[in-house]
């Protein structure tokens, strides 16, 4: 069930549900940590707009800077700049950056340890029609092999608006990767957020714990497919399989305790992201759990492929994103441990604990 | 210092890159003693700053874009008081403060942490830019190779400084001909040169590399120039001083053995023994 304590949506499941960009909670977010700390700077490589850094223009025009369509200047500009003392937030989209930039960020950036912020908008298939060449589906990959740098993928515009504000002050160099398109907004201003510290939105789970072996999963989901990950959950539910719904917006650093804790609880694991599954958060989750707690998992995401031209909610039910392709691959693993004796299953507990 | 004893200071340190470079056994001769001019000028002349102090705030900031020059730095700055001379034996060694290529959160009074190439203008001018958006009066320094100029980064950032007007900024072109795959003409030329910065809106000036008082001159004059950024182009020997490295490609990115170690070293020493200003 929901999750009382995070204050969630009370629209969740209604048809109903507000609907918001993440990107217009970047856009806020700047405004807000600007007016918080003189030390916020934005730069924009041409795409002010539709970023929404322009409500950064408009509010804060000196701290304002147009770089031009020069993604490796945009970025290494920005180190020079945080090097003196400013803490700049760089938007693109992240085809381009952290695309275009990736050495550059990794030398001025994270080897320099300068805490420049890496604002990677239109991020995943569901930036839609413009198609393949402009769907950044191998962005958390790349930054998070970078040592030093925080990756953080929000689920929602309100979340995107308080990973901007923290991100402000960690000083650490980040990156955020955001959406385009208007999404569930699942989240309120009163749901706690810390980054780093994974929440668990939805648990049917507990209450049954004699059938944890062959009948609950974990699902550990970021950005807005969180969202897609509770609906499979209610409906996994209806048909008697407990889950438990992981909003997991920090990929680095990320929270190996909470992680480790919902694959014990449940023993099969299902990752959920709009990004190659190679390298993204289910490699982070299935790294944690190699080492940690190895229990069977599915992954939910792009299969080493590239996308193209559609609407972004046809693009994600082609490619197996949406709540009933979490459903069936839940059921295929289902079926497989199904299939196995408790006993080698407490076996492998045993010899992991 | 009078321009003779800057000159003989840029002949110690010269003797100290060979030293140097020797002791680490790979590292970068030719660029690295093209530059002792250059940097001997900057930290004993024009430079305002504290080697007892590096992180003064109201220092000038000198950024090294081509990193892998960084041996006649750290010599320089061993000269200025920046550290103790003996450290500069652990060059490329585990655990030295004084790694192949500059970092700064290792050793404080580097501003930058380079290597690659073409993205030590960005951030020079991104330095220049946050500096006068708070009215510091300090002034930004950026070194340069010629070679770095195939890379669309830094015309990037000449872009930028050229666009923002940035007065502060002064950088110096290490023009010695010379990159890893041959003279700098045949593997892509930058010619001309001049007229590409004054295209992007920069103040140009050329200058003899090797000339100290020019070196110096050259700077103050950008100083005076309050409209635009101001590239000096610096016309060097690669490997001055050392008459069997001067201006061959081959030696970018070798060392001296033991022999031609020696060589050099007798060779600069004679020449040392021989500065005489011509402008005294």
């Amino acid at each position: 069930m929901l999750n009382s304590k995070l204050k969630l949506s009370n629209k969740i499941f209604e048809k109903d549900i507000e609907k918001r960009a993440c990107r217009d909670g970047y856009g806020k977010g700047l405004v807000i940590a600007g007016e918080k700390d003189e030390r916020v700077v934005v730069l924009c490589a041409d795409l002010t707009e539709s970023t929404r850094s322009h409500h950064f223009q408009e509010k804060f025009p000196k701290r304002f800077v147009e770089i031009g369509v020069a993604e490796q200047a945009l970025v290494t500009v920005a180190a020079g700049m945080a090097a003196y003392g400013k803490i700049p937030f760089i938007s693109s989209y992240a085809i381009f950056s952290p695309g275009r930039n990736w050495e550059q960020i990794r030398t001025t950036v994270a080897l320099n340890n300068v805490p420049v912020k890496i604002g990677g908008a239109h991020a995943g298939i569901s930036v839609g029609s413009d198609g393949a060449s402009h769907q950044a589906l191998e962005d958390i990959s790349l930054m998070r092999v970078i040592p030093n740098m925080v990756v953080l993928a929000p689920g929602d515009a309100i979340e995107t608006r308080k990973v901007v504000i923290e991100a402000a002050n960690n000083g650490k160099p980040t990156y955020i990767r955001f959406t385009r398109e208007a999404t569930p907004v699942f989240t309120t201003d009163e749901t706690p957020f810390k980054i780093g510290r994974a929440e668990i939105f939805w648990d049917s789970v507990s209450d049954r714990v004699q059938n944890i072996t062959h009948n609950s999963v974990a699902l550990i989901a970021c950005g807005p497919l969180v969202y897609e990950a509770l609906l499979a959950a209610k409906k996994l539910d209806a048909q008697g399989v407990g889950s438990i719904v992981v909003n997991c917006h920090t990929i680095k650093p990320i929270d190996e305790k909470k992680i480790v804790e919902v694959a014990k609880e449940c023993g099969k694991v299902v990752t959920v992201e709009e990004h190659q599954v190679n390298g993204g958060l289910g490699s982070a989750v299935a790294e944690v759990l190699a080492r940690n707690y190895p229990v069977p998992m599915g992954f939910i995401g792009m299969n080493d492929s590239f996308g193209e031209s559609g609407k972004p909610d046809e693009l994600l039910e082609k490619y197996g994103m949406k709540s009933d392709s979490i459903r069936e691959t839940v059921e295929k693993i289902i079926e497989k441990r199904g299939g196995e004796k408790d006993g080698d299953f407490k076996s492998q507990k045993e010899r992991w604990e | 210092m009078t321009t003779r004893e800057l000159e003989k200071k840029a002949n110690e340190i010269r003797q100290d890159v060979i030293k140097m470079l020797l002791k680490a056994g790979s590292g970068h001769s030719a660029g690295s003693l093209g530059q002792a001019d250059i940097f001997t000028a900057l930290y004993f002349e024009i430079l305002k700053h504290n080697p007892k102090n590096p992180l003064w705030e109201d220092r000038d900031r000198l950024f090294l874009s081509c990193g892998h020059t960084v041996p006649v730095r750290y010599v320089t700055m061993a000269h200025a008081g920046y550290f103790p001379r003996d450290e500069l034996k652990t060059l490329r060694k585990l655990g030295s403060r004084l790694q192949g290529h500059p970092e700064r959160t290792r050793l404080p009074g580097l501003e930058s942490t380079s290597g690659p190439l073409g993205e030590g203008l960005a951030q020079a001018s991104g330095f220049a830019y946050a500096a006068r958006m708070d009215g510091r009066k300090f002034r930004v320094y950026c070194i340069c190779s010629d070679g770095e100029h195939d890379s669309g980064n830094h015309w990037e950032a000449v872009l930028f400084a050229g666009k923002y007007n940035l007065s502060n900024l002064t950088v110096i072109v290490d023009r010695n001909n010379i990159q890893i795959d041959g003279y700098t003409e045949d593997v892509m030329s930058l010619e001309p040169l001049e007229a590409k910065y004054k295209a992007f809106n920069w103040h140009v000036l050329h200058i003899d590399g090797h000339n100290i008082e020019e070196i110096i001159d050259a700077v103050n004059h950008a100083k005076a120039v309050y409209e635009d950024p101001t590239v000096i182009i610096a016309h060097t020997i690669p490997g001055k001083g050392v008459d069997f490295i001067e201006r061959l490609p081959q030696w970018h990115g070798m060392t001296p053995n033991t022999e031609e170690a020696k060589k050099a070293l007798h060779e600069l020493r004679t020449l040392g023994g021989r500065i005489r200003s011509e402008h005294e």
